[in-house]
C-alpha cells in the first residue's frame, strides 16, 4: 500500500463525504476526528523523540482562549487573532522550553515540568472568571446570522469546517512527514539516545529541540483555536488542563507513536469509543444501594485505563507501527528500538 | 481608622499564615508515600492522587453506608490503599521495568483514567462529604483554627518522624536506603529486589491511604479529586528534589504558604498559580531541586 497515495485518496474521500449525503451527527464526528487528530499529530512530533510533554493542554487552551478572548472584547477577526494566538503559545514554549533544554532537565522531570505548566493556564483561566468565564466554559459572540468569513463563523453548515478540517489534518500529516525526512529527525533522535555524545558530533541540542517543541506547540494551539471557533463553546477542562494533556498522551500512544497515521487512529479509536459507549450504555445508572450505583459515564475513562495500560505494555508502538511490524515481520516491541519507523 | 485597619490586615494574615502551615502538613503527608516510590524504584506514580482517592472513597462508604465505626473504615482503607500500591506495581510497573522510565509515567496515566472511571461507576459524580466537624480551637478572640486541620498536621508530623526512623533505623529501611543508590549492586549482593520493590510500593500506597483518611474529613470526595491535589504533589517532590525526604516536606510548607498567602491577597487560584510559576522558575534556577546536594 502506498502510503501517499492512500492519504491523499483518504483526504479526497473525506472531501466527497457530504455530496454522498453524509451530514449532521456523523459529519461532526468526522471533523472532531480530524481536528483532534491535528492536535495529537502536533504532540506525536516531539513525543516520538522522547520530548513527552504533559503540557499540550495549556498551549491547546491559550489556542482558544486568545483567540475567543480577542474576538468578544477586541472585536478581532481570528483571522488576526489566530496567528496572534500561536505567536502567544510559541513565545510562551520559547520561555518554559528554553531553560528546560539549557539546563538539561529530560524524562519525567520534563514531564513534571509541563504539566505544571498545564496547571497554571487552566489556574489562570479559572482565577480570571470575570473575563473567560472560569469552569463554567466561554463562547465566543455569534457574528451575526448565519456564515460568517470575517467570524470564520460557519453555525449550522458543517461542510465548511469540513474542508477546513481535513486541509487542516492534510498540513498536520505532510509536517509529519517533511520533520520525519530532514536532517532534524537524525538530530533528535540522536539526541533522544544521547545528549552528551550527540552533542560532541556536532548536534545543537538545544536549538533542535526548541525548534520542534515550539512546532509542536503551534500546532497544538491551532488545533485548540480551531476547536473552538467550530463548537463556539470552550471550557479549561474541554480543550485545557492536565485531563486533555493526559488524554493527548493516551489517543498517540494507542494510535502509535512512530507513525504519520498513528494520531489519526488515535483520534478515531478514542472517539469513537467513547461514542459507542455513550450511545449504548449512555449514562444509565442503577441504584444499587443509597451512595453506590452502577453509573455507566464512568465506562470510557475505565476502559482508556485499561487500553493505555494494556498498548503500554504489550505494543508500545501503537497500533498503525505494531500492525506495519507485524506486515513487515520486524517483530521489534520495544519503544526505545526506534526501528527503521513505521511507513 | 488606619490602625483598625491594619489590626485586621494582621490578625487575618496570621491566621492566613498558620492554615498555609496546617496545609503544608497535609501535603507533606502526601508528597512523602510518593517521594518513597520514586527513591527507591525511579518511577513516578502520575495516579498517586488517584490512590489517595480509592483510600477516600473507601473509608466514606464503610463509614456512610454501613455505618462502621470512623477508625476502623480508616484502618481498612489504609489497608487497602496499601494494596492498591502493591497491585500497582504488580501488575503494571514490574511488566514495565526495563522500559523507559516515561513509558513507566504513560501507564501510570493510564491507572489513573482507571481509578478515576472506576469511582465514577460505582460513585458518580456526586460530591460526597463525610459531615464530620470537630468545631475549631480558639487561639485567640480572633483567629480560630479547625481541630481537623490541627490533628491532620499533628498525625502527619507524626508519620513522617516514624517513617524517617524506619529508613534510618531499622534493618528493611537500610535495605530501602540502599536500593535506591545502587539497584545493581544490590541485587548483586543477594537481595531481592523484586520484594523490596512491592514492600515499598505497597507501604507508598499505605502512605497515600492515610492522606486519604485525613482529606477525607476535610474535603469532598469526586472522582476528579486526584486532579486538585495530584499536581502540587508532584511539583512537591520534584522541588524538594525528587526521592530527597526533608527537601519533600520543607518544600511542602513553601507551597502551602503560597498558596494560602495568594488565596489571601486574592483568589485562592492565584495561589496555585503562584505556587506552580514559583515551581517553574525554581526549576530553571535548581533543576536538581531546591536542596539536592551538590555532587
Amino acid at each position: 500500500m502506498n502510503n501517499k497515495n492512500f492519504i491523499g485518496f483518504l483526504a479526497v474521500f473525506l472531501c466527497l463525504l457530504p455530496l454522498i449525503g453524509v451530514k449532521g451527527y456523523p459529519l461532526h464526528i468526522v471533523i472532531t476526528i480530524l481536528i483532534w487528530s491535528f492536535a495529537y499529530t502536533g504532540w506525536s512530533i516531539m513525543g516520538r523523540f522522547g520530548l513527552v510533554s504533559l503540557g499540550h493542554g495549556a498551549f491547546m487552551a491559550m489556542g482558544g482562549y486568545i483567540t475567543a478572548l480577542l474576538w468578544n472584547y477586541f472585536g478581532m477577526s481570528p483571522w488576526l487573532g489566530i496567528p496572534i494566538a500561536l505567536t502567544i503559545t510559541g513565545i510562551l514554549a520559547l520561555i518554559v522550553a528554553y531553560p528546560c533544554f539549557k539546563f538539561r532537565i529530560v524524562g519525567h522531570y520534563f514531564a513534571l515540568v509541563t504539566l505544571a505548566l498545564s496547571e497554571v493556564v487552566r489556574q489562570v483561566i479559572i482565577a480570571t472568571r470575570d473575563y473567560t468565564g472560569g469552569s463554567l466554559g466561554y463562547t465566543p459572540e455569534p457574528h451575526g446570522e448565519g456564515w460568517s468569513i470575517y467570524a470564520i463563523q460557519f453555525p449550522d453548515d458543517r461542510m465548511v469546517f469540513l474542508y477546513i478540517a481535513v486541509f487542516t489534518w492534510l498540513v498536520g500529516i505532510i509536517i509529519w512527514k517533511i520533520i520525519d525526512g530532514s536532517m532534524s529527525r537524525y538530530a533528535l533522535e540522536a539526541i533522544s539516545e544521547d545528549e552528551d555524545a550527540s552533542s560532541a558530533i556536532g548536534v545543537k541540542v538545544t536549538k533542535e529541540k526548541l525548534k520542534i517543541t515550539i512546532l509542536s506547540a503551534v500546532m497544538t494551539a491551532f488545533a485548540g483555536a480551531l476547536y473552538c471557533q467550530y463548537q463556539m463553546f470552550i471550557s479549561p477542562d474541554t480543550i485545557g488542563g492536565v485531563g486533555i494533556s493526559l488524554q493527548i498522551v493516551f489517543a498517540v500512544v494507542v494510535g502509535g507513536i512512530y507513525s504519520a497515521l498513528g494520531p489519526t487512529v488515535g483520534a478515531i479509536i478514542t472517539l469513537f469509543l467513547a461514542e459507542i459507549l455513550r450511545i449504548s450504555i449512555g449514562t444509565a445508572t442503577v441504584n444499587l444501594t443509597e451512595n453506590l450505583t452502577i453509573n455507566a459515564a464512568g465506562f470510557p475513562l475505565f476502559i482508556y485505563g485499561i487500553m493505555l495500560i494494556g498498548f503500554i505494555i504489550f505494543l508500545p508502538k501503537g497500533i498503525v507501527g505494531g500492525l506495519s511490524d507485524f506486515i513487515s515481520k520486524k517483530g521489534e516491541t520495544s519503544l526505545n528500538a526506534k526501528s527503521s519507523n513505521a511507513k | 481608622m488606619a490602625e483598625f485597619l491594619d489590626s485586621l490586615f494582621s490578625i487575618f494574615f496570621i491566621e492566613t499564615l498558620m492554615n498555609g502551615l496546617l496545609l503544608g502538613g497535609i501535603l507533606a503527608l502526601l508528597s512523602v508515600g510518593l517521594n518513597l516510590i520514586f527513591g527507591v524504584i525511579d518511577v513516578v506514580w502520575i495516579c498517586y492522587a488517584e490512590i489517595i482517592m480509592v483510600g477516600m472513597y473507601l473509608i466514606f462508604y464503610l463509614n456512610n453506608d454501613l455505618g462502621i465505626h470512623i477508625i476502623p473504615s480508616m484502618i481498612a482503607g489504609i489497608l487497602f490503599s496499601g494494596l492498591v500500591g502493591w497491585l500497582t506495581h504488580k501488575l503494571v510497573i514490574a511488566k514495565l521495568i526495563d522500559a523507559a522510565p516515561i513509558n513507566q509515567l504513560i501507564a501510570t496515566g493510564g491507572l489513573l483514567f482507571f481509578f478515576q472511571g472506576a469511582a465514577m461507576i460505582v460513585f458518580g459524580i456526586e460530591f460526597r462529604n463525610m459531615g464530620v466537624s470537630l468545631g475549631s480551637l480558639a487561639v485567640n478572640e480572633d483567629i480560630y483554627l479547625s481541630w481537623t486541620r490541627l490533628i491532620s498536621f499533628a498525625i502527619s508530623g507524626l508519620i513522617v518522624v516514624a517513617l524517617y526512623l524506619f529508613l534510618s533505623r531499622s534493618y528493611l529501611g537500610a535495605a530501602i536506603r540502599a536500593i535506591s543508590q545502587d539497584k545493581e549492586i544490590m541485587s548483586l549482593m543477594g537481595v531481592d529486589t523484586k520484594k523490596l520493590y512491592l514492600l515499598t510500593s505497597a507501604i507508598g500506597g499505605a502512605l497515600a491511604g492515610l492522606g486519604g483518611c485525613l482529606l477525607v474529613l476535610q474535603y469532598d470526595v469526586h472522582p476528579f479529586i486526584g486532579l486538585s491535589f495530584g499536581p502540587i504533589t508532584f511539583i512537591i517532590c520534584v522541588m524538594g528534589g525528587l526521592g530527597n525526604m526533608v527537601g519533600g516536606f520543607i518544600a511542602a510548607f513553601i507551597f502551602s504558604e503560597l498558596i494560602t498567602i495568594g488565596g489571601y491577597f486574592a483568589e485562592i487560584e492565584w495561589g496555585y498559580v503562584l505556587a506552580f510559576v514559583f515551581f517553574i522558575i525554581m526549576m530553571f534556577v535548581r533543576p536538581e531541586g531546591l536542596f539536592a546536594r551538590k555532587s
